[in-house]
């Protein structure tokens, strides 16, 4: 391979999982601009979304099938460790990050405990296998896919958010959610969706990721980390942070692996907290 | 009655302290050397204990400060060739200037952000050990008997810890009742109060995170004499996840809720591994349910009870 198209490989490499990463982290920023919650659990509930997703597809031969029992059931699980624990602690907010940090271990070690320590990789369709011919490039069908789908939730969000009323009330309750509150909304109710919301993102993610990344154990905490930095880069609650955030993450990580291998972490995190220092609500972030 | 009270604390201490030293008699061999694990952790979560409760900033990057300090010691001794004490130098060095760097970039930000930032550099550390290889042995870490002679009989290194630990105990005492300590509790109620009245509010975070660090990495020494083995799950998130619960369970801002944490915290590993693999998932049910049901931790609950029982507080 040239050294032109070298770079095009790896520059598509970022964007790709940057797509990944959006898909994640937008459910992320949802969750921690409405609601306040550091929702530390997030990356074990895209690790258990992808293994629900790779037994699905598995059983019954359908991606799709997979993918979607998988946002579903996530979404559940949300919606039960919402309603049944972190109602408990609703607006402490170290007491909510804390008890979602146990909400995560329990997860992880439930999940090993179901599917094992192997490292599976969700089946994807044979359409979407093999290699497209790009320019001078072989690049995998299916990664084009994830870019297509991280776009395709980029609209549905940005329609979401923008041009409906649950859209209207999310943002307003990310910039004052007291006078949400005092206006008559039932804010609790906007609260339950958009968890489920964000959980079942994190669902769908993991059987997006679990096709190219592969599943494991520590998966979790890896999407979980970067997730992390795309939302402090981007801003709590913004749409248009994560989508800048998860660019930036997915190219720095992608170009980091290949240019600095050993100092890979430090090529993603130390932007990170130099830019949190320096502008501690992230690039697109604004005052509670 | 002040000075009765104090009398009588002094004495239970004193009691406290006896029956520490007894241990090595009392229960030699693996318990001996649980109770040492016991203390240096003592010392780790009581570091995060002087941010969390007395500068109202809880860390999550309090494991790799610790860790860093272990390895440094590993690296110089196994690797260099240098001298224990050498090395137990060069780690102090090594995680109060990591501590600095820390410090400087989060103690800007406080609540969660300042939770995030410091497990965001907790992970570079984490991410950096495991990476570098040539340097941090990967994965492998670095392996190696590093504890100086005259200490190396399990009774004798625990009468060592014993002894760091009550001298660091009390430093850090005097440390968080001292008007500087004081001051640290004043930006943890009202920052902007605290600026109003002249603090230097930056200042202090910094010298508090400093200290804080200071006694991570002396936690990291001792655990690198204990353990003679770094690996990055030393320096991981879960180690500052585990150092941080038992501040919790023990009781936030109270110091010796860190000793009663990190006894019951290890107690609970060594039970629920000898039983089970499990010990991740109890780990989670205990960090929900001390939120839920028990906030305070156990020295605060128990304080709140004795309060309510007091005769001077009907």
């Amino acid at each position: 391979m040239t050294h032109v198209s070298m770079l095009a490989f790896n520059a598509l490499n970022g964007v790709t999982f940057a797509a990944l990463l959006f898909v994640v982290a937008s459910g992320f920023t949802l969750i921690f601009g409405l609601m306040r919650i550091v929702n530390l659990a997030h990356g074990a509930l895209y690790l258990v979304g992808g293994y629900v997703g790779l037994t699905v597809a598995t059983k019954t031969g359908s991606f799709l099938a997979g993918a979607a029992t998988a946002a579903v059931a996530i979404a559940i699980l949300g919606f039960l460790t919402d309603t049944c624990l972190l109602r408990f602690v609703r607006g402490y907010e170290l007491r909510q990050v804390l008890l979602a940090l146990g909400v995560a271990l329990v997860l992880n070690d439930a999940a090993l405990v179901v599917w094992g320590g192997d490292t599976f990789t969700v089946p994807v369709p044979a359409v979407l296998q093999g290699p497209l011919q790009l320019g001078g490039i072989a690049y995998p069908r299916y990664r084009l896919f994830v870019l297509a789908v991280g776009l395709l939730i980029f609209a549905g969000l940005w329609f979401l958010l923008h041009r409906t009323r649950l859209g209207a009330l999310i943002r307003a309750g990310v910039d004052d959610l007291e006078m949400v509150d005092a206006m008559g909304v039932d804010i609790k109710r906007v609260f339950i969706y958009t968890f489920m919301f964000g959980s079942a993102l994190a669902g769908l993610g993991g059987t997006l990721g679990g096709a190219f990344l592969s599943l494991y154990p520590s998966a979790d905490v890896e999407i979980l980390v970067f997730s992390l930095a795309v939302v402090i880069i981007g801003g709590r609650g913004s749409l248009a942070g994560a989508g800048v955030g998860s660019l930036l993450v997915g190219m720095l990580a992608t170009f980091g692996q290949v240019w600095f291998p050993e100092l890979a972490y430090f090529v993603i995190f130390g932007p990170m907290a130099i830019l949190l220092a320096f502008r501690p609500l992230g690039l697109f972030g604004r005052a509670a | 009655m002040t000075s009765f009270v104090a009398r009588r604390d002094v004495a239970i201490l004193a009691l406290v302290f006896a029956a520490l030293c007894a241990v090595p008699f009392a229960a030699p061999g693996y318990k001996t050397s649980l109770a040492t694990e016991m203390l240096i952790f003592a010392i780790l979560a009581m570091s995060i204990d002087v941010l969390s409760g007395y500068a109202g900033r809880t860390s999550l990057g309090h494991g790799a400060i610790f860790g860093i300090a272990a390895y440094v010691v590993l690296y110089t001794v196994t690797v260099a060739g240098g001298r224990p004490w050498t090395g137990a130098l060069l780690g102090l060095l090594a995680a109060t200037a990591a501590a600095v760097v820390f410090a400087l970039l989060a103690i800007r930000t406080s609540g969660v952000y300042f939770l995030l930032i410091t497990l965001a550099l907790g992970m570079i550390v984490w991410g950096i050990c495991l990476r570098w290889t040539s340097v941090t042995g990967g994965e492998n870490g670095l392996r190696g008997s590093v504890r100086p002679e005259w200490i190396a009989s399990p009774a004798a290194f625990y009468w060592f810890v014993l002894a760091t630990t009550g001298a660091m105990a009390f430093g850090l005492w005097r440390f968080v009742h001292s008007p500087f300590g004081l001051t640290l509790r004043g930006i943890r109620e009202s920052e902007s109060r605290m600026r109003a009245l002249g603090y230097d509010v930056s200042l202090h975070l910094f010298v508090g995170f400093v200290v804080s660090g200071f006694f991570a990495g002396a936690a990291g020494v001792l655990y690198a004499f204990f353990n003679s083995f770094a690996s990055p799950a030393t320096v991981s998130l879960a180690q500052s996840v585990e150092a941080l619960l038992m501040v919790l369970v023990g009781g936030v801002g109270t110091l010796v809720g860190s000793f009663v944490g990190s006894i019951a915290i290890i107690s609970l590993e060594n039970f629920v591994s000898f039983h089970t693999e499990r010990w991740p998932m109890v780990l989670g049910l205990v960090f929900i349910a001390t939120m839920i049901f028990a906030p305070e931790g156990l020295v605060g609950r128990a304080r709140l009870v004795l309060a309510r029982h007091s005769p001077r507080n009907p």
